[in-house]
């Protein structure tokens, strides 16, 4: 996991004046390199530009200031091939079933009928969306809708997949087996993954390492190792290690948190705690 | 069929059976109205005659020509005005108060710039259909979800594919009343054009008949009228509960 895959350096972005106030120092400076293979997830308080910096990697933003490169070819406001996003909202498209959606990338590149079935057919397979081929998004939960955006993202064998809060919208048994799901992709296809979330938890039991971020302008204060084998899935919360590697990320995010909240710390003498 | 389908039906078909007695039992005079019974079987011989098939052509070509007009225009339209945010805030007054210009005042100028021919009547039609076009698009446009336009840019789509293949398929169900809108003002605005400035048209047939005490003409024109109208307008709904019901909105 030592090859670099993708590298941020020096990136910020600065949101021009609006209203008469002031310039908004979103991001940054942020300096990351994405090792081939691995699982990154990226925590920190909300409006601290986890979305930004997540845009900005895969093209979608221009940052204000520094580089990204994406298997060594620079990205700049445009989505590079190789790279496949998965959004918090809802991105399926209503009006296509979850056949159509999946299939679309596909088409639209032009690829044969017959590759395009058997490519099809067997992502519907891996995500357990048989059942549900010939439905329209519509008729389908939020979490199997989101399942339907990650097989669109994956049926194209993105070498980076980036992923936005992808479970944001599930309750937590869900967003606990929809990760043992991404895991399960991430051994088969050994893509690298930039997860944002918020959910501390996830963050620690997916990725090899989480990275956390400051209030605005984020920046990276923490880069935690969990050390998971490659083999891991849910069970890893039953570790012991697992809690003192949330309490890690917890600590370092809490005064952040405090900080984006606009509230001033509480502080309670550590004996208090123990 | 179901229960709602049958009471609509039961209700259209009561409503009709109540006008065929009131007037076969002279609770209501032959000169205010018609039984239906003698309305439709007299369509039926105009139709079989062939007397109004020259109005039917000039009226329905009419509104057809009308009616595509607003369509492309007011879409096209609608859709440069969303590009262009000040454009929209200078124009949105205009939208708003749109309808309570009396468009038929025009007809005078559209003679003088169009010669007394089929296009001032069109005009008419395509000036009451257009803004229904406009504002339905920038509804439409509006609702589209950014995150479908974000999905549009990590598949590289050029701008072209990306309205084709995702904007417009996103706010089809909008685009889509607005075309419901404007098929029906078309005709209101033809319609209505003949009834009162035109020489020719159903529109103008109804006039003819009314002022020469034609009953039976004017009552099965009408009927044919609303026929027409009712059986397009129910397939414009049904479509668009069929495609309303895929992205479960009903």
């Amino acid at each position: 996991m030592s090859v670099s895959h993708a590298e941020l350096r020096e990136v910020s972005k600065v949101f021009p004046a609006a209203g008469g106030q002031g310039d908004v120092h979103a991001l940054g400076p942020i300096d990351l390199n994405l090792a081939k293979g691995e699982v990154i997830a990226v925590v920190g308080p909300s409006g601290c530009g986890k979305t930004t910096l997540l845009e900005i990697l895969a093209g979608l933003a221009v940052p204000s200031g520094g580089s990204i490169s994406f298997e060594g070819r620079p990205v700049r406001g445009e989505v590079p091939d190789g790279i496949g996003v998965v959004f918090q909202e809802d991105a399926s498209l209503p009006w296509l079933t979850v056949w159509d959606n999946i299939s679309f990338g596909l088409r639209r590149a032009g690829i044969g009928a017959a590759e395009i079935k058997r490519r099809v057919d067997d992502v519907i397979s891996f995500m357990g969306l048989e059942d549900f081929a010939r439905a329209y998004p519509a008729q389908l939960s939020g979490g199997m809708r989101q399942r339907v955006c990650i097989a669109r993202t994956l049926v194209l064998e993105p070498r980076l997949i980036l992923l936005d809060e992808p479970f944001g919208a599930l309750d937590q048994q869900t967003r606990l087996l929809m990760g043992d799901e991404l895991l399960r992709l991430w051994r088969k296809t050994g893509a690298t993954i930039f997860l944002i979330t918020h959910a501390i938890d996830e963050a620690v039991m997916l990725a090899d390492r989480v990275a956390v971020m400051s209030a605005r302008p984020g920046c990276f204060i923490d880069l935690v190792k969990t050390e998971w084998g490659r083999d891991r899935d849910s069970r890893v919360v039953a570790d012991g290690r697992f809690g003192a590697l949330t309490g890690r990320v917890w600590t370092r995010l809490r005064e952040e948190s405090l900080k984006s909240v606009g509230r001033s710390i509480n502080r309670v003498p550590a004996a208090a705690l123990s | 069929m179901n229960q709602v389908t049958l009471v609509r039906l039961c209700v259209i078909a009561g409503s009709v059976l109540a006008v065929e007695a009131l007037c076969r039992f002279g609770v209501i005079n032959r000169l205010t109205l018609l039984p239906p019974s003698e309305m439709a079987a007299y369509l039926v011989h105009l139709l079989v005659s062939g007397e109004i098939n020259q109005a039917i052509v000039q009226t329905f070509s009419n509104v057809a020509i009308a009616f595509v007009l607003s369509v492309v225009f007011g879409f096209v339209l609608g859709a440069v005005i969303h590009a262009m945010p000040r454009l929209r805030r200078a124009c949105d007054p205009f939208l708003a108060s749109y309808y309570s210009v009396p468009i038929f005042v025009f007809y005078p100028l559209f003679v003088s710039l169009f010669g007394l021919n089929r296009w001032p009547l069109i005009m008419i039609g395509f000036l009451f259909a257009i803004t229904a076009m406009v504002i339905a698009t920038l509804n439409g446009l509006d609702r589209v979800p950014p995150v479908l336009v974000k999905f549009a840019r990590v598949h590289r789509m050029s701008r072209s594919a990306e309205i084709l293949r995702v904007v417009l398929p996103a706010a089809g169900p909008y685009l889509f009343t607005g075309v419901k809108l404007a098929l029906a003002y078309s005709f209101i605005g033809v319609l209505a054009g003949e009834f009162i400035l035109s020489g020719g048209g159903l529109g103008y047939a109804i006039a003819y008949a009314y002022d020469a005490f034609d009953n039976r003409t004017m009552y099965a024109l009408m009927l044919f009228v609303l026929i027409v109208v009712t059986a397009i307008n129910s397939a414009l709904f049904i479509w668009e509960q069929r495609l309303l019901r895929r992205r479960g909105k009903v």
